[in-house]
């Protein structure tokens, strides 16, 4: 029996206007990509990473400290998709960057 | 009876029943289905779903395309939100478990969700609860069916009392029907209140808050010359305004009488008076009542009748429509000026969510970031061009810069269609609005580079005076007659003539006779006027000299304070053309 792959990571809000809807669907968007379940932490409170809705009830602000975590068999390269949307601050990709 | 006092935009008496639009709630008819209807519910919910997503993706495009990605992405956002896998389960559990009617499922779960925005305390994230409640309407409108559907199943005579109309809805108003409308808000120079104009109902708008004194079907009437609207007016008031309406009537049997005489002052000076017009098919009225050309095709609304942009063809054959009814005289087609005001209503309020929409991407601004579009416009004017004198002007020029970049575009065109060998007139003159006060300020500069000038006074005034034309709150600081708008027009005349140059006014000012003797004595001598005052302006023309428009002119100058200039002008008509109502 083959234990789910999880991999947790913190990312730092460095936004402006936190965690609003143009990256929140940025994150929607990527998550989706994947087949591991990707869960967002912020304090006690746990969303789905695959729910617009649910980020937006996150209410994550300039400087929050998220926990990302992604369970399932892709779930390594998911965690490191989005903790690098968050890394450059959700600027548009560079040409160069490999497809997700 | 109950008197309300609005906005006066469009001339002329409407008496009829009222008909009074849905606003902007929806009712739920229904709150339960029964139990063996839930798979039929469930299916419906599903179909109405996945209208409300298509129609954001189109917005998503469209504002992609024509605004730029970060507009487009706020669009992506909400379909997202529409597809949001949580809420699509938490409304069908609703329906499955609880035999909710999907209308009744959906407004439950999403103002569950945009409660709990309300409370997070943080205001950004406060307001989002607003994209919730949007995309509410939106479900419930595909759900329930259009929102206006009232307006196209009309069978007899009605005044139009609404919130809001949008300019699209105010042009596909059936004239057969509608005698005329109120609206809530709205103020003198937007586009609604154009295009009320432009249909001859008359209208008045920013009545303030009045629908709720209104169930529908009484008898109301509009007064688009003082303003008013009365709700069921008593006998002595009905009385009178139908006497009004009489007079009026054989007032303007008298002023049609003019149609064919010449437009010249009494000292045999012409005065060159064109038509602005909205729709081809006004060039009828313009062409009736002795207009000499088009000074002002406003073309945006090839833009605003179908949903998809109009093609070169579709675009071609209006221009050739248009002159087809004036040969010989100018036809002047103005290039896109889409505002905020004009687009979908979804894309308008994230383009309106910017700080200062006015200050914007709009008009040229707009076109010039849209260059494909734009080049299928000159390329069926130009080829429209072989067909009359067409002239190419440019909207809401601000600098130099922008002016050479869109006669770069145009002569980019030029070349395209020479290479193809496609018939078309190289020869059309270019020209300019002169509607920011930079460009009035610039005149001199600008007049080097265009054919000739034309003066926006809408936008004019409401940059110089810094009025938002559309907010009841401000819309009495906004005048033509302010002394800061009239030197500014002088300087436009004065460097026109310098450069020997042609200059008209095409705004609403040149509109209203009262400053048909200013504008004459200033130096003009080509006014644009809405097809509905080319005869009263003819006949205030026919009723001057050159000399006296310039003595009233130099009185006008004297007087620092719009209102003075305004009542001081009112009363000189008085004397010169006491038969103009």
């Amino acid at each position: 029996m083959n234990p789910i792959p999880t991999c947790t990571r913190e990312v730092v809000v460095k936004l402006e206007n936190g965690l609003h809807l143009g990256p929140g669907s940025q994150i929607v968007q990527l998550a989706q990509k994947f087949s591991s379940e990707i869960l967002i932490r912020k304090g006690d409170k746990t969303v789905d990473g695959k729910s617009m809705l649910d980020l937006l009830t996150l209410a994550a602000e300039h400087g929050t400290v998220l926990e990302l975590q992604a369970r399932g068999d892709d779930a390594a390269a998911a965690l490191e998709a989005i903790a690098a949307l968050f890394d450059r601050n959700f600027a548009s990709e560079q040409p160069t960057d490999k497809p997700a | 009876m109950e008197v309300r006092r609005g906005i006066a935009v469009a001339p002329g008496v409407a008496i009829g029943p009222a008909l009074v639009l849905g606003s902007e709630d929806f009712r739920i008819p229904q709150r339960f289905v029964r139990v063996d209807a839930i798979d039929v519910e469930l299916a419906r919910f599903r179909t109405a779903l996945e209208a409300a997503v298509a129609e954001i993706a189109g917005h998503e495009e469209l504002a992609a395309s024509r605004l730029g990605q970060q507009y487009g992405a706020i669009f992506a956002a909400h379909r997202q939100l529409a597809q949001d896998p949580k809420l699509v389960k938490d409304i069908e559990d609703l329906i499955r478990q609880k035999c909710y009617s999907p209308e009744f499922a959906s407004s439950r779960v999403l103002r569950k969700y945009a409660k709990t925005l309300q409370n997070l305390g943080d205001r950004y994230f406060a307001e989002r609860a607003n994209d919730l409640f949007d995309l509410e309407k939106r479900i419930l409108r595909h759900l329930l069916g259009e929102r206006r559907e009232e307006l196209t199943q009309l069978t007899m005579p009605v005044l139009v009392l609404a919130h809001n109309l949008t300019p699209s809805e105010t042009a596909n108003l059936d004239k057969k029907f509608v005698l005329g409308f109120a609206t809530e808000v709205g103020g003198k120079s937007s586009h609604t209140a154009i295009l009320a104009g432009a249909l001859e109902l008359p209208a008045v708008v920013g009545v303030g808050s009045f629908l709720a004194d209104v169930s529908g079907g009484e008898t109301i009437i509009i007064d688009g010359n003082e303003g008013t609207v009365i709700i069921d007016p008593d006998e002595e008031t009905l009385g009178s305004y139908r006497d009004a309406e009489r007079r009026m009537r054989s007032a303007a049997v008298r002023l049609n009488s003019l149609g064919p005489l010449r437009s010249e002052t009494k000292d045999g000076v012409p005065i060159h008076i064109y038509g602005n017009i909205e729709f081809p098919d006004e060039v009828d009225h313009c062409a009736e009542r002795g207009a000499e050309g088009i000074g002002l095709y406003r073309t945006e609304f090839l833009y605003l009748e179908r949903d998809t942009e109009p093609t070169e063809e579709v675009q071609y054959g209006a221009y050739v429509r248009v002159l087809k009814a004036f040969p010989n005289g100018p036809v002047v087609i103005r290039t896109l000026d889409l505002g905020a005001e004009k687009f979908p209503q979804a894309m308008q309020e994230v383009i309106e969510a910017t700080p200062n929409p006015a200050l914007g991407l709009r008009s040229m601004r707009l076109t010039l970031h849209n260059t494909p579009m734009f080049k299928t416009q000159l390329r069926a004017i130009l080829r429209a061009a072989t067909m009359g004198d067409v002239r190419i002007m440019f909207p809401l020029v601000s600098t130099l810069l922008e002016l050479r970049q869109a006669k770069m575009i145009l002569g980019d065109v030029v070349e395209d269609l020479e290479e193809h060998k496609v018939a078309f007139n190289a020869q059309v003159k270019v020209g300019m609005m002169v509607e920011v006060p930079s460009a009035a300020l610039l005149a001199d500069e600008f007049a080097r580079e265009v054919d000739f000038f034309s003066i926006g006074t809408n936008d004019l005034i409401q940059y110089t005076l810094g009025v938002d034309r559309a907010n009841p709150a401000v819309a009495n600081l906004y005048s033509s007659a302010d002394p800061s708008v009239l030197r500014l027009i002088e300087g436009v005349v004065k460097a026109s003539e310098k450069h020997n140059l042609p200059v008209s006014v095409c705004g609403q000012m040149s509109s209203d006779p009262i400053y048909t003797p200013i504008l004459v004595g200033m130096g003009l001598r080509e006014l644009s006027v809405t097809p509905q005052a080319i005869l009263e302006v003819k006949q205030a023309v026919r009723n001057l000299t050159v000399p006296q428009s310039r003595e009233i002119l130099d009185r006008a100058r004297s007087l620092d304070v719009a209102r003075d200039v305004e009542n001081y002008l009112r009363g000189e008509m008085k004397k010169f053309s006491p038969d103009v109502v």
